[in-house]
């Protein structure tokens, strides 16, 4: 068993796995995304703009976008908040705090769905009712991507070197200086990449807000939605279609997380 | 710009870091706070600076009283053992980060950060990221970085003890040098004594928490105030109460008097000096320093007997 | 100064996460238990509630499995082999956490629905994929596809080959060094993997609620029948039926608080690692 035995049976079980990974890939991930992107052309590519640019289409597309581009923003401050105070301060029961911020991705999202609309629907205990409305959306969906933001932050504010900040201090900077010239700078590679993941979430979302919605179709009904009930009503390319733009900007996501990371980086290439 | 500490104290928890400590520290002038870890140096030049605050006692810069001040509110440079480079800026831009907070004018602002970029020897390197540099050049870097405001005082935390030896040298001389121009009152901590000694004219030496004797380098050498001094700054051998520097021990070929026989165990050539490790017919350990001259002069060979004794001894009451 | 800024960036995110997170959470405890334990137990104990779980739990069952080993092999591949696409592989492997659930069940459909590429086969072979179990495990695999992959790489690539290597001079084969050097180093990755895999697989919703037509006592699982309930006005059912998974995914969050030392992954349980295609870093 010589050198090029062992080579050749390195280039065998080489094969072997990327066949494996290549079939298995394409079985689950591959094919089905080919075949919607086929289908949403069955009827050509002028059925795929009528389908895509039907009111209702549209109007839950912007809803969906609008929603979404919002939350994540709040996400932005508030997690980036949550970070800070998870990473800087301390407090009884901070570890339990920290546990629990990751509920929202063990937990189905129907059961979050529910839960939103226990608290604020219509027999709610404290008075707030928001069944119905784009208000109920957006909290649902800040209770999905709860955890992004918070955990994309968490690392970098941890790595920080904290005498950067103590330089900074030392050469006459004010709190809200050091933090905006030194601080933001540092853990904003983190709060994009969770940005653009907890948008990408919000943008897809159906469980959490397929019940307390209402689902009123330009007003609260949101794109999964919409795909949903076209794919109920036999509507198959108009459905496909409507989802092939989810998909493009599922993988414009992709890249612009990849893209954040580059930048994070960048300061360590020579 | 003097600075003025008066009966600071500070614990962690359980631990006494400072223990009432007080300490002059006259404008213009280059003060090294010298000690082994955890004696508190670095925690001492923290309070000053502001980044700690004191349990007790009173810090003045410049006859102000700081001790409740912010650290951005004292008007000091400080410069860190790790150098705390702004990773996300250019070396240009960490150095004029204090004088970009200050809204200086930007003429102003690009002529001080180019002479002092000069100054530190980075001129050609400003538009460089400090992952692009060496140890070396990021500290210099800090340095320039704390001058650049124009500090009334100038406290370094160990700075140059992230580098090589050779680096650390050149860096020594290269501060010395630069306090001769600036004059800025400067306060640095450090734990290796030769650094201590090179560099500074007065030296507080710090154990513990408390500061144990504050002179100049000879003083420190020739009248250490207690033998934790005397064994810190240099070596010493300890003979049942006295102390003896090994230079202050004789060797001679023959027995003389009060001499005592000794076995050479072994011989360390350090360039100009030969030090010379011998054991006592009593097993007492000992440590000699000859000139190369004095060395050769007596032949001395590992293994060989000789006959020493103590030109000079210390020894400290209670 | 400092005391009150950092209570109040306390009290914000504190406040914060009283409303979006605990508040409606407590509300889960209280709603399946106010009609009465009798109600709530019912709700979990009928024949449709089984057959629910039980589905749930064969999915899993099925999907856990595929995917550990999917993860491991595809991991390997990634860090420790040499081959075109890598980008492509990685970028698919990710694809399922920035993608709707609804597309994941819009493009199964498209695939195995009539009109599809594999409807005429499937069909002719008289074998149901949609509205059936097939498709149910399809769309649960699918987008439980990344976890394991995601979290062996890193170990991996933190490992190096460095034993494997040893392993091999020492005469072992391929197959030997995997099972007894490769495997153990990447045991605590995996089992993490394993973890998330499963939490994701119990409560998945949006891609089975697409393909699987919602058939009580067929092809509803208990997160469908969470809905089903609620849309039959049996709101006890609907919480009872909720409690138990988020009992479950409490579990699985103390269980991921357990491992996480193991793991020395600061922060997060780590369905949100680093940025996805964080594997594809320079070697």
């Amino acid at each position: 068993m010589g050198v090029a035995g062992h080579r050749s049976r390195e280039r065998a079980s080489t094969a072997l796995s990327l066949g494996f990974v290549t079939a298995f890939l394409s079985v689950i991930v591959i094919l089905p995304i080919a075949a919607l992107v086929w289908a949403s052309t069955a009827d050509g590519s002028a059925g795929f703009w009528d389908a895509v640019s039907s009111p209702e289409a549209v109007a839950a597309l912007k809803l969906t976008l609008a929603v979404s581009a919002v939350v994540a923003l709040i996400n932005a401050v508030l997690g980036t908040i949550t970070a800070w105070v998870l990473v800087r301060d301390d407090f009884p029961g901070k570890s339990l705090v920290n546990a629990v911020i990751d509920l929202p991705f063990a937990l189905p999202t129907i059961v979050a769905g529910l839960v939103l609309i226990a608290l604020y629907g219509p027999r709610s205990p404290v008075g707030i009712d928001v069944y119905g409305t784009r208000v109920a959306i957006g909290l649902a969906l800040l209770f999905v991507t709860l955890p992004f933001v918070v955990r994309t932050v968490q690392p970098v504010l941890h790595e920080l070197d904290a005498e950067m900040e103590e330089a900074a201090r030392s050469l006459g900077a004010g709190e809200l200086t050091v933090f905006r010239r030194i601080v933001l700078p540092n853990i904003l590679p983190g709060i994009l990449s969770g940005v653009t993941l907890a948008f990408a979430r919000a943008v897809g979302e159906l469980g959490a807000v397929v019940i307390i919605s209402g689902n009123l179709p330009y007003r609260t009904e949101l794109a999964s939605v919409f795909i949903y009930l076209r794919l109920q009503s036999g509507d198959r390319a108009g459905a496909a279609a409507v989802a092939v733009l989810l998909l493009v900007i599922s993988f414009a996501v992709l890249l612009a997380v990849g893209g954040v990371r580059r930048l994070a980086t960048r300061h360590e290439r020579a | 710009m003097s600075i003025s500490i008066r009966g600071v104290s500070k614990r962690f928890g359980d631990f006494v870091a400072l223990d009432d400590v007080s300490l002059e520290v006259p404008t213009g002038s280059l003060t090294a706070l010298l000690g082994p870890s955890g004696s508190g140096k670095s925690t001492l030049l923290r309070i000053v600076a502001g980044l700690e605050k004191p349990d007790t006692g009173v810090v003045r810069i410049a006859d102000e009283d700081v001790t409740a001040h912010a650290p951005q509110d004292r008007g000091i440079g400080f410069v860190f053992q790790h150098y705390a480079a702004f990773k996300h800026m250019t070396v240009w831009q960490n150095v004029a980060f204090g004088l970009k907070i200050r809204k200086l004018p930007k003429d102003e602002i690009r002529e001080r950060v180019a002479r002092l970029l000069e100054l530190v020897q980075l001129a050609g390197l400003a538009d460089r990221y400090p992952s692009q540099l060496s140890g070396g050049q990021r500290q210099r870097m800090g340095l320039a970085r704390a001058l650049a405001v124009d500090p009334k005082v100038l406290l370094l935390d160990e700075p140059f003890g992230a580098l090589d030896a050779r680096v650390r040298r050149e860096l020594r001389v290269w501060l010395r040098r630069l306090h001769d121009e600036t004059h800025t009152t400067t306060v640095i901590v450090t734990h290796d004594q030769e650094e201590a000694m090179e560099v500074a004219e007065t030296v507080a030496v710090m154990n513990r928490g408390r500061i144990e004797q504050i002179a100049g380098p000879i003083e420190l050498y020739e009248r250490p105030a207690n033998e934790f001094v005397m064994g810190f700054v240099g070596s010493v051998n300890r003979i049942g109460d006295a102390f003896v520097r090994p230079h202050d021990l004789e060797l001679s070929p023959v027995p003389n008097g009060t001499t005592r026989e000794a076995m050479v165990m072994r011989l360390v050539h350090l360039g100009f000096d030969v030090r010379v490790e011998l054991v006592r017919d009593d097993g007492q350990e000992l440590l000699a320093q000859l000139t190369r001259e004095e060395a050769a002069a007596l032949e001395l060979a590992v293994g060989q007997i000789v006959y020493v004794r103590p030109t000079r001894q210390t020894t400290f009451a209670g | 100064m400092r005391r009150a800024r950092r209570h109040g960036l306390r009290s914000i995110a504190l406040g914060y996460l009283l409303i979006v997170l605990l508040g409606p959470l407590t509300m889960v405890f209280w709603r399946t238990f106010e009609h009465g334990f009798g109600r709530a137990w019912d709700a979990v104990s009928d024949p449709y509630a089984v057959h629910a779980f039980e589905l749930t739990l064969i999915i899993a069952a099925i999907a856990v499995p595929a995917n550990t080993v999917f993860g491991i092999v595809c991991a390997l591949a990634i860090v420790r082999r040499r081959f075109p696409g890598k980008g492509l592989v990685n970028a698919f492997v990710d694809l399922p956490l920035a993608l709707s659930p609804v597309v994941v069940g819009a493009a199964l459909f498209a695939l195995y629905g009539r009109g599809g590429w594999f409807y005429g086969w499937f069909s002719r072979h008289g074998i149901d994929i949609l509205f059936a179990l097939p498709s149910m495990v399809l769309a649960t695999v699918f987008v439980s596809v990344p976890f394991v992959a995601r979290e062996v790489v890193p170990t991996l690539r933190e490992i190096g080959d460095d034993q494997e290597q040893a392993a091999h001079t020492l005469g072992a084969s391929g197959w030997q060094t995997f099972w007894r050097i490769t495997l153990p180093s990447i045991r605590w990755a995996v089992i993490y993997g394993v973890v998330l895999t499963t939490a994701r697989c119990l409560g998945e919703y949006g891609a089975v609620a697409v393909v699987s037509g919602r058939l009580e006592g067929k092809t509803e699982t208990a997160t469908l029948r969470v809905q089903d309930q609620y849309e039959n006005f049996n709101l006890p059912g609907a919480y009872a039926i909720s409690l138990v998974l988020a009992a479950t995914a409490v579990v699985v969050l103390v269980t991921m608080t357990l491992i996480r030392p193991s793991r020395g992954a600061e922060g997060g349980t780590g369905f949100v690692g680093g940025a996805p295609g964080s594997q594809e870093r320079t070697a």
